[in-house]
């Protein structure tokens, strides 16, 4: 179970491949890639900023691993969540669970990009042809979060 | 003494990325502390949105989170991250 924060760029076939490695009571991993996008809100997006608060960051990623081990029987969890300056097209994050079975892997995944998008400190700040601007909450967000209940 | 933070878009309506203000025993939770900074007037007015988050000691919390002497405490927008 780790939980990584980086700038740089990372290869989310190998993150994949390393899930189930030396593992063989692992049936099931389920992996998620969160992309920058070249279009946000009706404007072109030629790449963002991604800031984070350093110390905070790490503990809020930690809780989220600690619910999700708790609701989950996982095998292995892994965050990975890049900072910093990043073009279209690059992946800002991976999450994958592994599992005996297929259940518990799609939903400790899900729950735990859920809940990173409402807990965990980042901020998008975009690049567009009128200016730099800071990517705002969405309320879709925190209903997919509060989906999960209280815990 | 109380360490504060401001992240992301406070940060730069702000103009500041961190503080520390002397502590002062009538506050006695996050919001009280957030009052004192209100009170400042002008751009501070930003930490009175609806959708303000905060922390304390490196963990997310709410308003009414209690607060002691030698705390850090972050204001900062609705996180996007992901």
């Amino acid at each position: 179970m780790t939980v990584r924060v980086q700038q740089a760029a990372f290869d989310p076939g190998a993150e994949l491949n390393a899930l189930h490695a030396a593992n063989l009571g692992i049936g099931a991993v389920v992996g998620f890639v969160g992309y920058v996008r070249d279009f946000n809100d009706g404007q072109e997006v030629a790449g963002m900023l991604l800031e984070h608060a350093p110390g905070m960051t790490e503990k809020a990623l930690g809780k989220i691993i600690v619910e999700a081990e708790q609701r989950w029987p996982l095998l292995r969890l892994e965050i990975l969540h890049r900072v910093g300056r990043l073009e279209p097209g690059e992946p800002i994050v991976f999450v994958g669970a592994a599992s005996a079975h297929r259940e518990a892997a799609f939903d400790a995944c899900r729950f735990v990009m859920d809940y990173l998008k409402t807990r965990a400190p980042f901020w998008k700040k975009e690049d567009t042809a009128e200016g730099a601007r800071w990517v705002e909450g969405r309320a879709s967000d925190q209903a997919a979060a509060q989906r999960w209940g209280e815990g | 003494m109380i360490r504060l933070q401001y992240f992301a878009r406070y940060r730069e309506t702000l103009g500041l990325d961190s503080e520390q203000l002397e502590w002062n025993p009538a506050w006695g939770q996050v919001a009280d502390l957030r009052d004192t900074l209100l009170a400042r007037g002008g751009a501070w007015q930003v930490l009175a949105e609806q959708n303000l988050m905060c922390a304390r000691n490196d963990e997310m919390c709410a308003l009414d989170e209690p607060l002691a002497d030698g705390d850090e405490v972050a204001f900062f927008p609705t996180v996007t991250g992901g």
